[in-house]
């Protein structure tokens, strides 16, 4: 398999590549270190990067000012709620056109696709006017339902193809062992299926979390997740750089950390399994 | 393959997820359309009335749109140009024997699950500013004058955050690719007396074309819909210097609550995003078959 | 008790009539091999004996009783698949206990059985291993135990043993050949190699583009083929066919002649030609033979022959051991 390379070259390569690596996580890593100053030290020129006074304030007077903690609660509560809510609904369709294929199931799986191409400002005003008048703006239940709309082809998608992996001998195996359908779906396809279902929800909490077109429209104050109350950082009135690092680190640390171990998953179902 | 009794719990199974997308995806869209026949502003309500293409004609003459359309273009493809190339050479750099590949590989990655709010803001307010940004302090201390980037040049500078944001995506999956190739082809093109050049122009690009084709496509889909970049950055400001598309229907049905000139904007964008859908799923179309 | 009936049983997949009709009776107790060329239907007519398909006209019975509208959990048949179909996240004994399970039997029962089926295919070492962990003839047996502990009315094998290499092969023919025995259970097995039917079958069934070719005992087979498709089919090497003069001497469209009732000579015979290969394997020559007029023969002569390539040899049919067919490939 791999050749003989010798270390020198193989040093040159790494140095490269660890300066590349760097040089594209810096913004995130400034973010981070901006975090743990004082507002004065983050503005300081020349700029800081270790040698600074460490503090925590940033991460209490975030929380203090501005209910972080419900912002939070709410991209919790929308990305699982949605992803949990789209799992029930794609994976009996995804079992139904893995298994038992139709002449028609290509074409419903390319027009479940075909949905999500559609750009959301083609349906922002009609979505906008239906959640007014259903009480929906700026509710939890609202979000929800649109994400788990919006990202419902793409879970379809990827457990279907989870699903195709498993070979279809396993299940008929089942059925000769005296198993009924019932069975067959407890005991055989859910525990092979797990990994794939388990990663699915991975990608899904992570598209969920950072969706930031609805999640600004249709919210104010209340229901507001993490993207929409870190856009309220944009106004001009006051920069407050370590306080807005304090609530980016908190907002995208927990996603970072799901999103490094999906990575494989991140490939196979954003490009809808058409790069494996 | 199937009894028929599996068939028929087979349909039921299907009809939840079938039914919910068919009224996502008609019932708005149809509204979308009728409103765009309509004079429609939320701040008359019960004036509405049918005013035929008059919302259309309005809006592709608006002079707004033709610079959202150019910004839309700028986007779309400054980003495409950046994320491709430099995607390639990353995938490549990042197939070599190094050692740390792992940490390097996650560090390439992170940009893509920064929320995209936040990404703007930091590249914003950290960087691009011209008082306190770091951009400004090593341009003042190479002795160049601080550039305002979001005031002067503010297309290019969101380019520059989307593309940012984009890179690690591309990245990933060219990588993907250029793993899934079969390397005793490499090996037998240098047998076969290839150079390095030779064998990334003959077997490495061929092997990734279809890769970099739904990079491309995938990336557009989603770029043509940026929003939150441009929010709050910029407002679509200075003027509509940095206003896309998206923006522009935005703008015009939620800030301006005109819904008929707004929808009949929706309805040029589905449109736009059509056609780029198209050629998108007759790859994957093709990839089903396989 | 295990006998099984078909009649009429018909299948089309929407147009495409893959079995036409197919009358059919396999015995308590019979070890039948369905055998044929791939495509041939044999699969799917296990499957539909399974349950596992549907039939598209006929009945199927089961010790008298018309099982055509069962379902395949119902049947209480076992299936051993050509993929073994393991349960990936299930251990050995997990495996083999899960029939068992979907039967609702008690727990103490269950460790009986699949102690006792674990004994029988060497797999206590195994028992607390996942499949993933297992060699291709473990994975086979665990299969094989599956199928067992749940003492089903008979047991269909659907190319069980394509998977392993050729040593492993033989040795699981004989194992199964053994459980035969053993159990006494109607067997039915299919495969497209035709040693694997002519060592193991009772009784074999030719199947050919849907149709039943011809059912026998191996040996019945071998010596009265119906037709020409069969007898070419059955025995290796192949049977040499000879049509033209050669075969209207025998007034027959189509002569042919197994290797092995071909005698050779270096000094005279019918047929003079020119040796092109020979392949010794010892307790046989295997020697292919240019024959002016007749064509390429291939001839089984025991023993070492000192022939090889380039030599003049002289081939005779052994007497009463010629084949005869008509035009339509029927044996006269």
């Amino acid at each position: 398999m791999a050749r003989a390379v010798n270390n020198k070259r193989r040093a040159v390569v790494t140095l490269i590549a660890w300066a590349v690596g760097i040089a594209i996580f810096f913004p995130i890593l400034y973010t981070v270190l901006t975090s743990f100053k004082t507002e004065a030290e983050a503005v300081a020129s020349p700029p800081s990067f270790l040698f600074f006074d460490w503090t925590l304030e940033n991460y209490a007077e975030v929380q203090e000012r501005s209910n972080y903690f419900l912002h939070f609660l709410n991209s919790v509560v929308i990305s699982l709620g949605s992803t949990v809510l789209g799992l029930i609904i794609a994976v009996p369709a995804a079992w139904s056109m893995a298994f038992f294929p139709k002449k028609r199931t290509k074409d419903i799986l390319m027009w479940m696709l075909s949905t999500k191409m559609l750009p959301p400002v083609g349906v922002l005003v009609p979505i906008y006017l239906l959640f007014r008048d259903a009480s929906l703006l700026d509710t939890r239940t609202g979000l929800v339902i649109v994400l788990t709309m919006i990202n419902l082809p793409i879970i379809v998608w990827m457990i279907f193809t989870y699903f195709k992996e498993i070979p279809g001998e396993i299940l008929e195996a089942a059925r000769m062992d005296g198993a009924n359908l019932w069975d067959e779906v407890v005991y055989v396809l859910t525990p092979m299926a797990i990994p794939g279902i388990a990663s699915t929800l991975l990608l899904n909490i992570i598209l969920a979390w950072n969706e930031a077109f609805w999640t600004l429209n249709l919210t104010a104050a209340k229901a507001a997740p993490l993207t929409a109350f870190i856009a309220s950082y944009s106004s001009p009135e006051g920069l407050f750089y370590a306080k807005l690092s304090a609530a980016s680190t908190m907002a995208i640390a927990p996603i970072l950390i799901l999103g490094w171990f999906s990575q494989k998953q991140l490939v196979r179902g954003l490009t809808f399994g058409a790069v494996k | 393959m199937a009894t028929a009794k599996s068939n028929v719990a087979a349909r039921i199974m299907i009809s939840p997820a079938v039914l919910l997308l068919l009224a996502w995806m008609l019932i708005p869209l149809s509204m979308t359309l009728y409103f765009s026949f309509l004079s429609y502003n939320l701040l008359s309500p019960g004036m509405e009335r049918w005013i035929g293409f008059l919302n259309y004609e309005y809006f592709l003459t608006d002079p707004a749109f033709f610079s959202a359309l150019t910004n839309t273009l700028i986007l779309v493809l400054g980003v495409l140009i950046v994320t491709t190339i430099g995607g390639t050479l990353l995938a490549l750099l990042l197939d070599q024997p190094i050692w740390g590949q792992g940490i390097v590989r996650i560090l390439v990655i992170a940009p893509f699950f920064v929320m995209p709010t936040v990404s703007a803001l930091v590249w914003k307010n950290m960087f691009m500013n011209p008082v306190n940004g770091l951009f400004a302090y090593v341009a003042k201390s190479v002795g160049l004058p601080p550039f305002d980037f979001l005031a002067q040049a503010p297309m290019l500078s969101i380019t520059g955050m989307v593309a940012w944001q984009w890179l690690p995506f591309a990245t990933l999956i060219l990588l993907t690719a250029l793993q899934s190739l079969d390397r005793e082809q490499l090996e037998a093109a240098e047998m076969d007396g290839a150079g390095p050049f030779s064998r990334f122009f003959h077997i490495i690009l061929p092997h990734m074309a279809r890769a970099i084709t739904v990079v491309i496509l995938i990336q557009t889909i989603f770029l043509l819909s940026t929003f939150a970049a441009i929010l709050v950055t910029t407002n679509g400001g200075p003027g509509y210097a940095s206003t896309n598309i998206t923006y522009l229907v935005y703008s015009q049905s939620l800030l301006q609550f005109d819904v008929g000139g707004g929808s009949a904007g929706g309805v040029v964008a589905v449109i736009i995003a059509n056609i780029v859908a198209i050629f998108l799923m007759r790859m994957i179309g093709k990839n089903l078959e396989a | 008790m295990g006998s099984i009936t078909l009649s009429n049983v018909k299948k089309a997949f929407g147009d495409t009539v893959v079995i036409p009709s197919i009358d059919l009776e396999v015995n308590n107790g019979e070890f039948v091999v369905f055998v044929g060329p791939s495509g041939c239907g044999k699969s799917t007519l296990l499957r539909m004996i399974a349950g596992l398909e549907d039939t598209s006209g006929g009945t199927i019975a089961i010790d008298g009783q018309d099982v055509t509208d069962l379902s395949a959990a119902k049947r209480g048949l076992a299936m051993v698949f050509q993929s073994y179909a393991l349960y990936p996240h299930m251990t050995v004994r997990k495996n083999i206990a899960f029939p068992l399970k979907m039967a609702g039997l008690p727990a103490v029962e269950v460790d009986k059985r699949v102690a006792a089926a674990a004994n029988v295919l060497n797999l206590n070492d195994y028992l607390d291993r996942r499949p993933g962990q297992l060699s291709g003839g473990q994975r086979q047996r665990v299969a094989i135990g599956r199928a067992i502990v749940r003492e089903p009315t008979a047991f269909l094998f659907d190319e069980p043993l394509s998977n392993l290499d050729a040593a492993l092969r033989v040795n699981m023919r004989l194992e199964i050949s053994e459980l035969h025995q053993t159990l006494g259970t109607t067997m039915i097995y299919v495969t497209h190699d035709q040693v694997e039917a002519m060592t193991m079958a009772d009784k074999i069934v030719v199947l050919q583009a849907g149709r039943v070719e011809q059912v026998g005992s191996p040996l019945d087979l071998y010596r009265n083929p119906r037709n020409k498709f069969v007898a070419g089919f059955i025995g290796s090497p192949k049977m040499n066919f000879i049509d033209g003069e050669e075969a209207a001497k025998e007034n027959a469209a189509t002569i042919g002649i197994r290797p092995e009732h071909i005698e050779l000579s270096t000094e005279s015979g019918r047929w003079k030609g020119t040796v092109a290969v020979s392949e010794h394997l010892g307790s046989d020559t295997f020697v292919y033979v240019n024959v002016d007029g007749v064509g390429h023969l291939t001839a089984r002569v025991e023993g070492e022959r000192p022939v090889s390539h380039g030599d003049t040899v002289w081939l005779s049919p052994v007497a009463g051991r010629i084949h005869r067919f008509d035009a339509q490939d029927m044996t006269l």
